[in-house]
């Protein structure tokens, strides 16, 4: 799909997390992002709401602006309301989560 | 006198041949029924042939699906492959994000060079460091992998006796000993490394080529998730398989009470779903000395069986001499690119 250019990252996280074969994951990343099945395999659609929303790009000017890796992360997590273990270890380590 | 029309397509090692449209249909069916003579399984429907012929005699050397089609890719030693394979000096937290941002992947994995458990176990929290390190960087999921490799286990190199030397000596209630032993061993390191890479938020935990040295190694796999999953249920696992068929180098080993020689794919799903793992990496063995419209209907076959049984995503191991990519090291997209259109359309796989 194309990772953080469209919305493979996030339909592979709910492979991983889930166990959804395809259909079901990319259905669910789109209703969680109020988007159709198209849209979220669509590179230009998901760049403006990938950069809108802060879940993290391929290219990123100014980098001061962007949101990337762990901020991106977080930022996923909440969307699709699932746990990301980095994103909960990082909570752990830096003293934001018992 | 007209010659015949030919089409251009490869050999299992990636040699080019010329074939006629007939000799095409051929092997297609030929493919086929090897693949449902073996594994019990239904032969492809005639549409599904036609559809692998138009696929294969497709104009253009890359081919591609329709983008509301297009599935996810894991892989397997996949950062390591730029500094490794390409000999480009760069860190493996670096050719992860080279991979999520240059490449387009949907996700890596973080592995040693000497890509198995039994090697990493010994440098585990230096590895986990590699792994946070990438972690905190990139957005894509990320997975720790390595290969159970059980034959590692044996002497020299390991604890246990080689049952490669037993059995041919005749001695086998040793060489099965043996092998259950390594599996214990195995299972042990594995556990210990998959608990490293969690405490440093690892999204994945891979088992590439489970089954390699037969039943033992693909019991190890098995063994070890269930008790990743027990532990880490949030660790997502997947297994990759080494070949189309388990073999019985033991012969006598079971998971849940099945038997697990002579296990092919749409079998194999089944244990791996039981073990609780996430992602299934089904494999079929290119034939070197068979054309790709051969293998890639042999392929089709299993890999579908495989699909329709599945409840937990399929994602076929595309790589070097499997899923009908031929046995040669620089991978030919025309192949390549025919491969993953058959196996999204035709088998609804989940992933590559």
């Amino acid at each position: 799909m194309g990772g953080v250019r469209t919305a493979g990252d996030m339909v592979l996280r709910m492979q991983l997390a889930k166990k959804m074969r395809i259909n079901e994951a990319k259905q669910y990343v789109a209703d969680k992002l109020g988007l159709t099945k198209d849209e979220i395999c669509d590179v230009v659609t998901m760049a403006e709401v990938r950069e809108d929303r802060g879940f993290g790009l391929a290219n990123f000017e100014p980098y001061a602006e962007s949101t990337i890796g762990m901020e991106a992360k977080f930022r996923i997590s909440e969307a699709l309301d699932i746990k990301i273990n980095s994103v909960e270890r990082f909570k752990e380590r830096a003293g934001l989560k018992k | 006198m007209n010659e015949e029309k030919k089409f251009f397509t490869r050999m299992g090692d990636g040699s080019i041949v010329y074939m006629t449209e007939a000799e095409i249909r051929a092997d297609i069916l030929a493919g086929s029924m090897d693949a449902a003579d073996r594994g019990k399984i239904p032969p492809l429907t005639e549409e599904e042939m036609i559809h692998i012929y138009d696929i294969v005699t497709m104009p253009g050397g890359v081919v591609g699906v329709n983008p509301r089609d297009t599935i996810v890719t894991s892989n397997d030693s996949g950062s390591d492959k730029i500094s490794t394979k390409c000999g480009i000096p760069t860190e493996r937290s670096v050719n992860a994000m080279i991979h999520e941002r240059v490449l387009g992947a949907d996700s890596v994995d973080i592995g040693l060079e000497d890509y198995n458990y039994k090697t990493v176990k010994g440098v585990a929290k230096r590895e986990a460091a590699v792994l946070k390190n990438a972690l905190n960087k990139t957005t894509i999921p990320l997975f720790y992998g390595a290969m159970p490799n059980l034959g590692f286990y044996t002497k020299p190199d390991g604890p246990v006796d080689n049952w490669a030397v037993l059995l041919p000596e005749g001695k086998i209630k040793e060489a099965l000993a043996a092998q259950e032993e390594a599996v214990e061993h195995a299972v042990r390191d594995i556990v210990y490394v998959a608990e490293q890479m969690y405490d440093i938020g690892a999204d994945g935990f891979q088992l590439d080529t489970s089954g390699a040295a037969g039943d033992a190694d693909f019991l190890a796999a098995l063994k070890a998730t269930e008790i990743i999953k027990e532990r880490f249920p949030d660790l997502g696992v997947e297994i990759g398989m080494a070949g189309e068929f388990v073999l019985g180098m033991h012969g006598k080993l079971k998971y849940n009470d099945v038997r697990l020689a002579g296990l092919y794919p749409h079998q194999q799903v089944k244990l791996v779903e039981q073990a609780g793992a996430s992602i299934f990496g089904a494999v079929v063995n290119t034939n070197c000395n068979m054309t790709f419209p051969w293998n890639i209907a042999r392929v089709c076959t299993f890999v579908k069986a495989c699909s329709e049984v599945a409840t937990i995503p399929v994602h076929a191991n595309a790589g070097m001499g499997v899923c009908a990519i031929p046995m040669c090291e620089n991978s030919p997209a025309d192949i390549v690119s025919r491969v993953d259109k058959c196996l999204i359309e035709i088998c609804k796989i989940d992933g590559l």
